[in-house]
């Protein structure tokens, strides 16, 4: 897709002056977050389990060759082929060959970023193939023409009257007087209309949530079903996964599962997880004749032994996007490519570059509610400081900020100045403060435009601290 | 060089400083041989009645609805009554499992029962799990010739068969009896784990039961046998 992240900083403001946006992004604030905590609350383990995944995911990547040769070998004694792309391009150039292969004219579609990450439908239609989407929300963005915004729910920008109004204008073989007011009649429509598709189908794409070493199996975690009819129907599934997604045994996939489900939408497990080795075997009565896996680097193995290595143990859960308050304000179209929010903020720079996704590390207010949910405990805030370095030894960023930065840490550097500059400056802005909030202040527009911002109440960091600290050491005598 | 060469020459090279390749190499067939278990919950270690009590709430906590017979020699009946209930047509859709073709179906001699793979108009369908997991309320399900996964996702309403003693605590004891069965290393082409029907929220994250899968799943546990 196209990289838009470079626009940061507009596609922000537009999203901040879009109302029916910021109506859809209050249901991720309420309710993804209370499910997650409900869900980990419940499970006394929860905790030991993430580190435990934590271990999982690093000893696979400190070894992830190996793992890689191993998985490949289990495929391929299964009846499977395993096919390696370095880049997109290759990616795509091999399921293209796989689809025309069969004569292959629809292929049906699990829900998978990499796909997205290797803009593989305009790919594929390009070429004479039609993709279809049959994840609910993929494939309501998909009849918009528009990309996931949020990645386990891809359509969470969309308001169900928007949805409504899409199926009328595509699904004209049904009356145009059908009732579509209820959620449910939506639901019940997409499953029809998809439900020919399956049958159509030649091919069917998944994605793999987790790909397992000792069997040579691919796993995907779905709560519709969607991904098991794309690939139990059609003649040929094609795995598209990247290679970081390899655990070593079905006991760690018992591990990494336990926290999946339950950091993404807070269930217990997801209510389809699928584990499937090979192509259909001699007597069965379905399953398809034909599987591949198509391992995509696209970038990854550079990471492996640099400072963004850990960002690889990611599972793709959500979780760190469902508790940022830049994700909230802003939505996910917002950063600009693939991923959103904080591991896209970390990992988009690593694939596409720093020098065009830089702004989006600049995004955070460090808060560190994505590191402390993360099911595998990636330092995000960390590595988008990392960035941040980065951008500013490269000369990135622009000369205005650099000079501030500059300006600042000369003060920074000289304590006594420094103080004695905020001593004089608190009180000026306490001053001019007077209601608490300030509506709009010079050279501070980008902030108060959508939020006021707080007047210091007449005293530094520093002058109170020290006056606490005076305090605590006269109660102790 | 392929695509293949550079991809692992790559990360053989990132990966090399610690150890090397031969020993890197020992260790992860070992810890693939070994498997060894990670942090496995409390919840599902209890006697077998509570576990299989537990799995029962489980499952009705994420829309199952489950009901229990005291012998396989119920089941046919179990399945006519559930389909009576909700008006549905006295037919099912059934691979050609040996558990299940034990049963006397002849009991229920108004029940059509069609064999083989799924079709799309097929509205009820009946299969046996190998297990049930307490834990969590999942059915697990795998392929072969004798059942097809396609009865597992074309019916409006599956229907599974769990053997109260197959209920076990964890996915750990699961995977155990999946590669005591199959052999290590070895699978069957699809293994199912089943939690409650198909369901989605992908419209204003409002939740909705039937999405692309069954839009009800009734687990029918057997306690005798």
């Amino acid at each position: 897709m196209e990289i838009r992240s470079p626009a940061f900083k507009e596609n922000a403001r537009a999203a901040l002056d879009d109302p029916q946006l910021r109506h859809a992004l209050e249901h991720v604030k309420s309710g993804f977050i209370v499910k997650r905590a409900m869900a980990a609350e419940a499970l006394p383990e929860f905790e030991k389990l993430r580190d435990s995944s934590k271990a999982i995911k690093d000893e696979t990547l400190a070894n992830l060759d190996k793992y890689l040769e191993a998985y490949e070998t289990k495929v391929t004694e299964s009846g499977g082929h395993v096919h390696w792309a370095e880049s997109a391009a290759d990616a795509r150039d091999i399921i293209l060959k796989i689809c025309q292969s069969v004569g292959a004219r629809t292929v049906t579609k699990g829900k998978s970023m990499i796909s997205e990450e290797i803009e593989l439908n305009d790919f594929l239609e390009g070429n004479g193939v039609q993709p279809v989407e049959t994840d609910l929300g993929e494939y309501i963005i998909q009849l918009r023409g528009e990309h996931p915004s949020h990645i386990i729910a891809p359509a969470v920008h969309l308001a169900r009257s928007q949805v409504e109004a899409d199926f009328r204008r595509v699904h004209t073989h049904l009356p145009v007087d059908r009732d579509l007011t209820e959620p449910v009649t939506l639901l019940s429509e997409a499953r029809k209309v998809l439900r020919a598709k399956y049958f159509q189908a030649d091919v069917g794409i998944t994605g793999a949530n987790f790909l397992v070493a000792e069997t040579g199996t691919s796993v995907i975690v779905t709560n519709e079903g969607n991904g098991d009819l794309t690939q139990i129907l059609p003649k040929v599934h094609i795995v598209l996964a990247s290679i970081e997604k390899i655990v070593p045994t079905l006991s760690d996939l018992s591990q990494v599962l336990r926290v999946l489900a339950r950091s993404a939408t807070g269930q217990d497990m997801s209510v389809y997880t699928t584990l499937s080795t090979g192509p259909r075997r001699a007597g069965d009565p379905d399953g398809p004749e034909q599987y591949h896996v198509v391992l995509l680097d696209n970038g990854r193995s550079s990471m492996i032994g640099t400072e963004f290595q850990e960002m690889l143990r990611c599972i793709r859960c959500g979780a760190c996007m469902n508790h940022c308050p830049v994700y909230h304000a802003v939505g996910g179209h917002t950063y600009g490519w693939v991923y959103p929010g904080p591991m896209g903020s970390v990992l988009t720079p690593s694939l596409i570059g720093v020098d065009k996704a830089g702004h989006l590390p600049n995004a955070s207010t460090f808060c560190g509610r994505c590191e402390a949910v993360c099911p595998v405990r990636i330092p995000l805030p960390k590595m988008m400081r990392h960035w941040r370095e980065r951008e500013f030894s490269r000369r990135l960023n622009p000369a205005t900020q650099r000079y501030g930065l500059k300006a600042w840490a000369f003060f920074a550097r000289r304590p006594r100045l420094y103080r004695l500059a905020t001593s004089i400056g608190i009180p000026v802005l306490s001053l001019f403060g007077g209601r608490g909030r300030f509506k709009s202040l010079p050279l501070a527009g980008g902030w108060t435009r959508h939020r006021d911002m707080p007047a210091p109440e007449g005293r530094t960091f520093m002058q109170e601290w020290k006056q606490r600290e005076a305090q605590k050491q006269g109660a102790r005598i | 060089m392929s695509g293949r060469e550079a991809i692992l020459n790559r990360l053989r090279v990132a990966l090399r400083e610690g150890k090397d390749d031969a020993t890197r190499e020992q260790a992860v067939q070992a810890r693939i041989a070994a498997a060894p278990r990670g942090v496995v919950p409390m919840r599902g270690r209890l006697p077998d009645d509570d576990r299989v009590t537990l799995f029962c709430a489980m499952a009705q906590k994420v829309s199952a609805t489950v009901e229990r017979v005291g012998s396989s020699a119920n089941v046919p009946g179990a399945v006519a009554a559930y389909l009576r209930q909700r008006n549905l047509p006295a037919r099912v859709r059934m691979g050609a499992d040996a558990r299940l073709g034990a049963m006397p179906w002849n009991t229920e001699p108004s029940l059509e029962i069609d064999s083989g793979r799924a079709q799309d108009e097929d509205l009820a369908g009946v299969s046996h799990a190998i297990a049930g997991i307490a834990e969590t309320g999942t059915v697990v399900l795998h392929s072969g010739q004798d059942n097809p996964t396609t009865v597992n996702f074309l019916p409006e309403h599956h229907l599974v068969v769990v053997r109260a003693k197959d209920i076990v605590g964890d996915l750990e004891t699961v995977f155990d009896q999946v590669r005591q069965t199959f052999g290590k290393g070895h699978m069957p082409r699809t293994l199912n784990f089943i939690t409650g029907p198909s369901r989605s929220a992908d419209i204003e994250q409002t939740l909705l039961l039937g999405a692309h899968g069954p839009r009800a799943l009734h687990v029918i546990v057997v306690d005798g046998d």
